[in-house]
């Protein structure tokens, strides 16, 4: 049968690092490409007789996302090991959540500019299409890196111990776009908590999916199988859709699926078989005697006092106090550095809308050319803001603007500075003009004469005579104005 | 000059500049080079070891509570710059490169950390037989054990070869071999010394205890020792008293019961004469004797073995031959450099222990197992909580019987779990114990066990010491 009309069933097993700034159960630092092993404690090396203390910030920010999604934070939550050899896991156990992680419940908005195009419709002010129910949040220790040289390998454990946050959802989803834009849109609000950066190509957010497929509604769900090893949202898209085929055409030949975990290859576009045979890891999951079980309350107290603005709520606010449509809101809020932008720059304007598209098909235009993340901005919102006055305010044209902008984004100039340095400035002053319109009229008669006869055009002959006179700093719409004021 | 000191005299003498610390040092050094060779007490007190002491001795603050006071520390707890090796060969070579809480703190107030002793390996084991090198030997009689894991500790205070030494109690480890040899052993309450740096075989369990000459000087290291530490989150969070101010008070008016499942028939006659004899000294020094009930006792060697198993299957995952200690010699690949590290690294002992914690936490019998253990060891728990609501402090034997001879047990491991019948209640509960000597019977010493509820260390150490002062030191020798 056509594979479209097989039911799949997706699940995502997401690993978030979060932004501590020091790991999970030690005082090392937190790092990124430092030297191999120069992070590290007993601890974090697992030596004999070291102790793990708990990273309150890392329960904070755990708790944080839960309240963000909606989700509960039980009382008590407690620390469990999980057994199992691997060399890049220094006490061959890891300290996780089994039965009582810190978060439980609640629900991933799904953000419809994250979707293809045609499947955009529908969404509110917010932009949220859909939401996906989530499972459970748990916080445990990630492991270290290794590599191999040919015959030998290195370890290194700078990573090991970094707290690490896992998103379970509902075998709920059951599209490629949709797990693409669940993951994108959870990017998004981590990046609003402060929780994490959640760059999946820099390994800080980590996903394994669960697909199955069935043939009706009516059938319980398929064997689960599981893909390891995808590490980009584009992948995770490619993945799904693959293995749904995949899936489908064994099923279709009259193969049975079995649960089973498979290794995603990005370059060749396939899966393969990761762990052979069956081979069920025992995990002997049981409590942590080092660690007690903890109470949540004062922490849930904390972090419910200061709950940031998510992204859709923003968006919906920017539709609303700034007349933006949903689009504009949409990007201006993908994320939390620009939002504050455009706040900053649009505070005490009437022209927030200008701002907007100043923002947008300006800033954005060039910082993406250059492919410049927006942390490095070179124009500031106040300067910003008094280009916008500027322009608006008839002090030069629409197109000086733009050279006035280039100029800032380059040298990240005042924009005053610079109309006044290429002598850009407009003259609008009634005063100012006055003299130029009453001394071309005077000169011009015959002009004169053939406008009141019905030859409008002729007005631009004078338009231009004035703007000559002012040595073209005149703004030509209020020099017509002048003109119609004075030929009555 | 005299290693069988006490620390409180050694105190005085240093205190008065009478001796010196390097004396003190060059005295445990002597005394080990003329004694332990055959007592096998020591694991390691090398040169160098003692040269790091000399070094320590020449800068020590004789004014700090501890200043200039050597102290044996067992195989188990990390001392910067010292072997850590649980008597395994899987740790050979092993030098710490951190010092374990208690040590920082024996430091800050003056002591000295001076050799390593012998143990059963990772603790595992009431004897010191099951040491990955060799046996300690009972100082009182070399062909008998000074019992274990803590027997190394045990030989060196009883053989005059240390002034003191540190000793961990996970079911009766510290107990018992000071109950053999006839010197003190205090096991603190769970959480009161950090177990920071104390390498782990049954985490809930243990803890890190003095082993001393005398109450007072048990008093005097516990009082360095005790205190919440932010690295251990197991630790508690409650002020510490000074141990020393009432130790003399005597017992007037303190109750003391007496368990009826630990006044069994398994106890030897020796034993018990030893231990009533001192019931009665209590008695007349102005204790109240209560006859009390611990009901599930007889549950409590199964409870401990199954938590004890399930916690060292795992804490002993960490020794694989990847990052320290012994690593087999040309791996084929990553599995086989586990298997056969292990396999080389382990004794029989250590590997049973493993295989059967990981057997009771494997799925389809944890809760059968585990589960069942950790309401049994509630109910356990909840019977001391119950005596002590009508009692301050319980009394019992250590161990139903004397040091036995080496090589009792060699083919029936088993049979010495419930050695520890009477000791290991108090670790599945957190509470403190402490033995001290109380007699002897055909020669051998015979301890006698105080418990009290946690953080109850004063009034332990009360007691004992008034124990201590009822006897004669002719009954101990
Ligand atoms: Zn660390």
């Amino acid at each position: 049968m056509p594979v479209a009309d097989y039911i799949p069933t997706i699940g995502l097993e997401i690993h978030v690092h979060l932004k501590t700034r020091s790991k999970m159960f030690c005082a090392c630092a937190t790092s990124y490409g430092d030297d191999p092993n120069t992070r590290t404690c007993p601890t974090c090396l697992g030596l004999p007789g070291a102790l793990p203390v708990l990273n309150e910030e890392a329960i904070k920010m755990t708790i944080l996302t839960g309240q963000l999604l909606g989700a509960v934070t039980p009382e008590f939550c407690k620390w469990d090991r999980k057994n199992y050899f691997y060399a890049d896991m220094p006490k061959n156990y890891q300290i996780s959540q089994y039965d009582q992680p810190l978060v439980v419940g609640g629900r991933i908005p799904l953000y419809d500019q994250y979707f293809p195009k045609h499947q955009r419709g529908g969404a509110g002010a917010d932009g949220v299409l859909a939401t996906v129910p989530l499972t459970r949040i748990h916080l445990e220790e990630d492991a270290g890196k290794s590599t191999h040289f040919g015959t030998s390998s290195g370890l290194d454990y700078n990573r090991a111990g970094t707290p690490l946050m896992e998103i379970v959802t509902d075998p709920a989803i059951s599209t490629a776009d949709e797990a693409a834009a669940l993951l994108a849109s959870l990017r998004q609000i981590l990046v609003y908590a402060g929780v994490s950066d959640a760059d999946m190509e820099r390994g800080q957010m980590r996903c394994d999916v669960n697909v199955s497929v069935r043939k009706s509604a009516a059938e319980p769900l398929g064997a689960k199988i599981e893909l390891k090893n995808i590490n980009s949202v584009a992948a995770v898209r490619r993945a799904i859709v693959f293995e749904i085929e995949r899936q489908c055409g064994e099923l279709d030949r009259g193969l049975a699926q079995r649960q089973e975990t498979r290794r995603w290859d990005d370059e060749r576009g396939e899966s393969t078989d990761m762990r052979g045979k069956e081979d069920a890891h025992d995990y002997r999951y049981f409590p942590d005697p080092d660690l007690q079980p903890v109470c949540t309350t004062q922490w849930l107290n904390e972090v419910r006092a200061r709950l940031p603005e998510l992204p859709h709520a923003l968006r919906a606010r920017f539709g609303h106090d700034y007349g933006l449509t949903p689009y504009d809101a949409g990007v201006l809020t993908s994320e939390p550095a620009l939002a504050a932008y455009f706040e900053e720059a649009a505070a005490g304007s009437s022209k927030a809308k200008s701002v907007a598209n100043w923002i947008i098909n300006e800033l954005l235009g060039r910082l993406n050319e250059g492919q410049t993340d927006f942390s490095a901005n070179p124009v500031s919102a106040a300067a910003l803001r008094e280009l916008v006055d500027l322009v608006e305010g008839g002090g030069i044209s629409g197109a000086q603007a733009k050279e006035v902008f280039s100029e800032m984004f380059a040298t990240s100039g005042a924009p005053a500075a610079i109309v006044q340095a290429r002598g850009f400035s407009q003259v609008s002053d009634t005063g100012a003009l006055d003299g130029f319109v009453q001394q071309v009229l005077a000169a011009n008669p015959d002009l004169v004469a053939r406008i009141q006869a019905g030859e409008a055009k002729v007005v631009n002959v004078l338009v231009g005579q004035i703007m000559k006179a002012s040595g073209g700093k005149a703004n030509p719409k209020r020099v017509s104005e002048l003109l119609a004021q004075a030929l009555g | 000059m005299p290693v069988s000191l006490t620390v409180s005299a050694l105190r005085a003498s240093l205190a008065a500049r009478s001796l010196s610390p390097r004396e003190a040092v060059l005295a445990v050094a002597a005394a080990a080079a003329s004694k332990d060779s055959t007592l096998g007490g020591y694991v390691s007190l090398t040169e160098a070891e003692i040269n790091t002491a000399l070094a320590l001795a020449d800068k020590a603050d004789v004014t700090l509570p501890l200043g200039g006071v050597p102290i044996a520390v067992k195989d188990a707890i990390a001392v910067q710059g010292a072997p850590l090796t649980c008597a395994s060969k899987i740790l050979r070579g092993f030098v710490s490169p951190y010092d374990a809480t208690v040590i920082t703190r024996l430091r800050a107030a003056g002591a000295i950390p001076l050799g390593r002793t012998n143990m059963d390996e990772f603790a595992m084991g009431s004897s010191t037989e099951n040491s990955g090198f060799f046996p300690a030997r009972n100082p009182r009689d070399p062909e008998r054990t000074p019992g274990g894991s803590s027997g190394g500790s045990a030989t060196v205070v009883d053989a005059d070869t240390a002034f003191a030494a540190l000793g961990s109690d996970t079911g009766g480890s510290i107990r018992q071999p000071a109950s053999f040899t006839g010197i003190v052993g205090l096991k603190p309450s769970y959480g009161r010394v950090s177990r920071y740096g104390l390498v782990a075989f049954a985490s809930s369990l243990e803890g890190i205890g003095p082993m001393t000459k005398s109450v007072r000087d048990a008093a005097l290291l516990l009082q360095t020792m005790a205190g919440h530490d932010p690295l251990d989150s197991t630790s508690l969070n409650a002020p510490v008293p000074d141990y020393l101010d009432t130790l003399d008070r005597g017992v007037k008016g303190l109750k003391i019961g007496l368990p009826r499942e630990y006044f069994i028939d398994g106890i030897t006659p020796g034993v018990r004469a030893a231990i009533e004899a001192t019931v009665q000294q209590l008695a007349a020094a102005g204790a109240e004797i209560v006859d009390i009930s611990l009901p599930h006792t007889e549950f409590a060697v199964a409870t401990y073995y199954i938590i004890a198993t399930a916690e060292a299957s795992s804490n002993l995952a960490r020794f694989d031959g990847v990052r320290y200690g012994h690593r087999a010699a040309q791996p084929a690949d990553l599995t086989d450099l586990y298997n056969r590290t292990r396999a080389e690294g382990f004794g029989p002992e250590v590997k049973r222990r493993i295989i059967l914690g990981t057997y009771v936490l494997s799925s389809g019998y944890y809760d059968a197992f585990y589960v069942k253990a950790q309401k049994v060891r509630k109910l356990i728990r909840r019977d001391f909580t119950e005596a002590f609501s009508k009692v301050d402090l319980i009394a019992s034997p250590v161990t139903p019987a004397t040091a036995w001879k080496l090589g009792t047990f060699a083919d029936t491991p088993l049979q010495s779990y419930l050695a520890d019948i009477f000791t290991i209640a108090a670790n599945l509960a957190g509470i403190c114990g402490i033995s001290v000597p109380c007699g002897l019977s055909d020669g051998l010493p015979v301890g006698f066990q105080l418990m009290g509820p946690s953080l109850a260390e004063k009034n332990l150490l009360q007691a004992a010491q008034t124990v201590e002062s009822a006897l004669s030191p002719l009954a101990l020798r």
